[in-house]
């Protein structure tokens, strides 16, 4: 099934842009003609049952399917204009404007001050040690756990709880000054409480970032998101404002999974 | 109905369960084997040690300077006292090995960095075999190949620089074992090093570090518990190593840190006294097994010490 | 077009440089190591190949009776030291009359190894009908003959500071333009113990050697590890005894070889006076040293059978004996051998423990049996680098290169076994 090019309700400048994207593994096709524009500083979400392909979709977006080998990525993509695949791009770079967060925390066996400074570190984005210092408790207020860990930034990583390391897995990602931040199922593995926590952050990011997040939980993606976009079986069904999506859907597959009678 | 079935139970339960105590119980007497053979181990080495600082004092054996092991024949014969400090022989062994270790650790390391991150299914199936093909090369031919040509070519270069470097220097032996660990070093840390999650490279990556910074600034401070392990277990099998060195190696002892003198180590020792026509008593062959019981000692420490490195590490990912 | 997504940054460029710079290390290391191993071998061919090639005489000979048997009774033991040298003097100066004062004679008749008249006196034991003919005998030239005719030795050097004289050497090749002088295939390596010439020695009694070593080892190791790696795989559950017997494998797995030499020393040999020198103590001692090995690598296999194979025989009530030993031990079967096997290759090249319980001395005779004295091949190899003779540098090598033949059939058999006997489960 094709989508148009989808409206975009808010009338924001899209900073990514897809375009009949496939995405084959050896033989098995995991995304087929997908086309979505991600607006920029804006929260979009990409919903659907487990297996359908939207944490496929999502890596392609800062080329982390190129770390597996049997992947191919066919299709335009694009950020701020620029099609990302172009040989002449180096992915170091692109990787450093848009950052990930992963589904399980992974923070380094570092301490948390070189949790965060190891981005800014490898891109020499900071002149002086003062300088990097600001880089690491600015990233750590933003990502909201300052406050925590200001007294222990020695510490390793991995002696924070699960909610907290993910939070320092944000603060690490935002260190690097990305322009996107994507997000793959980042809650999935915490409780509740820590999972409000990071949607509040979430909310307050948006400001200063473009964030595309994976979820299999709808009721986050009707929470915190202003674009959503519905994945099945590898296509894109339905895209669009999240009030919409959620009260209005158009395509009888997006009613029914909302409804729950599917995935 | 359950009357019958209990009766089935019992009937052929006493024959085949006594065979089933029976046989699990030459399991666990073959399983003893192993413990017995540790006892043994111990058992010999330290009786005949204790016999030994009979004749001479653990101090002297402990902290001596000097190794020249002469026993008396006759009471009244000149020459008859023997020096027994195990000081010259450590340092021997020590300088050696430590210059494997310089040969061994960049090498391995670097191989297995490649190997684990770097090289392609069909590199990695050729050179792979081949390592392991150098790591069942017995150590005799190491030894041999260790005095017949890297000992002349050594000496040859020195003199050619105007260094006067010993035909049984300790950088032959030391280079010689050095390449026989390699493919030691580079096993065993190509396990620690495929053990890093690969959730932590996602990371790197996604942050945009080059394949290399992720190798270097996350992967091997990741692995470097076990890395120190498995460096730990070659430094301790080169302690051990006998071979390369009784035929690369001198046999005076010498107590000195420059690797172009010829020294000797403790198993060229535990050789040399063992496999001339002693009598088994003398001084001289008991000498031996107080250097193995001192061997022994090492090698097991640093052993258990790797073994809970690496230990704790898998445990940290598993 | 956002130029920071472009490698234009000088910063940039440097990091991928640094990349490129250190997989060059990787790909240098590697070829270093493999660099040594391709030197050491083409070295040891090369001085070894040579050693294959023997230079033998043709004498003609004259078996005459009073010579050698006066006494008429062929009794072996005369036969075999009766005095052959003037019959082999003779047939020599045929090609070379000019030697006729005694100085001279014996200059010539150095030409020949000192074991040909002794050579004669065995084939003339084996067949005393060859006294009264005269026959064409190729006996062994001497070492320093060898060497010479194989370009060992410098003619270049002046003539008293080597021991082939000019005078030798012009005998020599009187005698190879006379075709009674040529290199032949040393079946002598293959067929004969140890000696003191180079050119009468050969690897059988160490081949022998070690072959009974490998076979008492094999059947005191095979079947204690495989039985320990059941009982801790599959019997025992988690207590003080098992874990100490854990700690001890791990432990014995890492201990220096030369160790469990003095083990043999002190609790075989001097505990339980057992033969001295002999495959049987030589093989308990290397069982010992390959058990942890046997013992770890039959337990990883004995993990990888499926729970399932298990489940299913006793779910049928199957015993526990009857489930470990009718089901998962002969699906694990061909991985536990061919693990045993490769713990005796290493076995096989092991010199230290063996130098410990006596295998190094001089052993001339072929062993029989494991109570016969004998040494080893990894021994022998040790023991003729250690010789002073030129000539034995060849035999080692070849010697070397023997044993690395057998090491690579084993791992080759090895490899072999357990691709013919894999059930896929």
């Amino acid at each position: 099934m094709n989508t148009d090019a989808p409206s975009l309700d808010s009338g924001a400048k899209p900073i990514m842009t897809a375009r009949n994207v496939d995405v084959f593994y050896g033989k098995k096709q995991a995304i087929d003609n997908v086309s979505l524009d991600i607006p920029e500083n804006q929260i979009t979400a990409l919903i659907g049952p487990s297996g359908c392909g939207k944490s496929t979709f999502l890596r392609c977006f800062n080329r982390m399917n190129d770390t597996i080998q049997i992947c191919r990525v066919k299709g335009d993509i694009r950020f701020a204009g620029q099609d990302i695949y172009d040989p002449k791009v180096d992915v170091v770079a692109l990787r450093s404007r848009i950052g990930m967060v992963f589904q399980k925390a992974n923070p380094f066996p570092k301490s948390i001050f070189d949790n965060i400074a190891y981005g800014p570190r490898i891109h020499s984005l900071s002149e002086s040690k003062d300088h990097l210092e600001d880089i690491v408790i600015t990233s750590l207020k933003r990502a909201g756990l300052y406050d925590e860990v200001s007294d222990r930034l020695d510490e390793p990583g991995t002696s924070l709880s699960g909610g907290q390391q993910q939070r320092l897995c944000i603060a690490r990602a935002i260190a690097v000054d990305p322009q996107i931040i994507l997000m793959d199922e980042p809650c999935s593995a915490l409780d509740p409480i820590a999972t409000a926590i990071i949607e509040e952050l979430m909310d307050s990011m948006k400001e200063k970032y473009t964030i595309v997040i994976v979820t299999h939980s709808m009721q986050q993606a009707a929470r915190v998101s202003q674009q959503t976009a519905f994945f099945h079986l590898g296509e894109l069904v339905e895209s669009g404002d999240t009030q919409s999506i959620f009260t209005n859907p158009e395509k009888e597959r997006t009613q029914n999974y909302i409804s729950g009678r599917i995935g | 109905m359950e009357q019958s079935q209990d009766l089935t139970l019992r009937r052929s339960s006493r024959a085949s369960q006594i065979r089933e105590y029976a046989i699990q119980g030459a399991l666990i007497a073959c399983s003893l084997v192993a413990i017995f053979t540790t006892i043994g181990i111990v058992a010999s080495l330290a009786f005949e040690a204790i016999r030994f600082f009979g004749k001479i004092p653990i101090s002297s054996f402990l902290f001596g300077l000097e190794w020249s092991p002469q026993t008396a024949i006759r009471s009244d014969q000149v020459g008859a006292s023997g020096a027994f400090g195990v000081l010259p022989l450590l340092t021997g062994t020590l300088l050696i090995s430590f210059i494997a270790m310089m040969v061994a650790t960049p090498l391995g390391l670097l191989s297995a960095v490649y190997l684990a991150e770097f090289a392609n299914t069909k590199t990695r199936n050729l050179v792979k075999p081949m390592l392991e093909l150098l790591a069942g090369i017995p150590t005799v031919v190491y030894g041999f190949f260790a005095a017949l040509v890297v000992a002349p070519l050594i000496r040859g270069a020195g003199e050619g620089v105007g260094l006067q470097i010993s035909s049984e220097s300790a950088l032959a032996a030391g280079s010689v074992m050095g390449i026989m660990l390699v493919p030691f070093i580079s096993s065993l840390s190509d396990d620690v090093i495929n053990a890093v999650p690969q959730a932590l490279r996602d990371a790197s990556y996604g942050m945009g570090a080059t394949h290399t910074e992720t190798v270097t600034q996350v992967v091997l401070p990741a692995a470097t518990p076990g890395i120190i392990g498995s460096l730990l277990l070659a430094i301790s099998r080169a302690i051990g190593e006998t071979m390369i060195v009784v035929m690369a190696a001198g046999l005076a002892a010498n107590l000195t840190a420059n690797p172009f003198e010829a020294v000797t180590t403790m198993t060229v020792q535990i050789v040399t006294l063992l496999t001339g026509d002693q009598e088994f008593d003398s001084a001289k062959t008991l000498a031996a097994f107080a250097i193995a019981l001192f061997l022994l000692v090492l090698t097991l420490g640093l052993n258990i010490i790797a073994l809970k490195l690496v230990d704790k590490y898998k445990k940290k990912y598993a | 077009m956002p130029d920071y997504l472009l490698t234009t940054s000088p910063q940039m460029a440097k990091r991928h440089a640094r990349h490129r710079r250190f997989q060059w290390y990787g790909r240098i290391a590697i070829a270093i190591s493999i660099s040594f191993m391709v030197l050491m071998f083409t070295a040891i061919f090369f001085r070894g190949i040579g050693a294959f090639q023997k230079t033998m005489v043709a004498v003609d000979v004259q078996f005459t009776e009073s010579q050698i048997d006066p006494s008429g009774k062929r009794e072996d033991v005369s036969l075999k030291q009766a005095n052959y040298k003037p019959i082999l003097l003779q047939g020599l100066q045929q090609v070379v009359p000019e030697a006729t004062d005694r100085r001279d004679r014996n200059q010539l008749y150095k030409i020949l190894s000192n074991g040909a008249a002794f050579d004669l006196g065995e084939r003339v034991a084996k067949n005393p009908d060859l006294i009264g003919t005269s026959k064409r005998v190729w006996v062994a030239a001497s070492s320093e003959v060898d060497l010479y005719v194989k370009g060992k030795i410098d003619p270049e050097v002046p003539e008293d500071r080597r021991r082939l004289k000019n005078q030798d050497i012009a005998w020599i090749e009187k005698l190879r333009e006379a075709g009674q002088l040529k290199r032949k295939f040393n079946t002598t390596f293959f067929t004969s113990g140890d000696s003191r010439q180079p050119e009468m020695a050969g690897i059988l009694s160490a081949a022998l050697g070690s072959f009974f070593s490998l076979l008492i080892c094999f059947i005191i190791a095979f079947p204690l590890g495989i039985l320990t790696a059941v009982y801790l795989e599959e019997y025992a559950k988690k207590s003080r005894l098992t874990d100490i017997i854990e700690v001890n494998i791990n432990n014995l797995a890492a201990v220096p070889s030369i160790v469990f030499g003095l083990l043999g020393l002190a609790i075989f040999l001097n505990f339980f006076q057992l033969p001295r020198s002999t495959p049987l103590v030589g093989g308990m001692v290397l069982a010992l040293m390959t058990l942890p090995t046997i013992i770890i690598a039959s337990r990883s296999i004995l993990r990888s059978v499926p729970q399932a194979t298990r489940d299913a025989a006793l779910g049928l009530g199957a015993s526990k004996t009857q489930t470990t030993f009718h089901h998962v031990v002969p699906l694990a079967m061909p991985g536990m051998l061919t693990g045993t096997i490769l713990g005796m290759a290493r076995a096989l090249g092991e010199t230290a423990p063996l130098l410990m319980i006596g295998m190094v001395a001089f052993i001339v005779d072929v062993p029989k049996g494991v109570t016969d004295v004998a040494t080893a091949l990894p021994v022998q190899i040790f023991l003729w680098a250690d010789s002073p003779e030129k000539g034995f540098v060849e035999l080692t090598s070849a010697a070397i290169m023997v044993l690395l033949v057998f090491l690579i059939l084993m791992n080759v058999f090895a490899v072999y076994l357990r691709r013919k006997l894999e059930r896929r489960w």
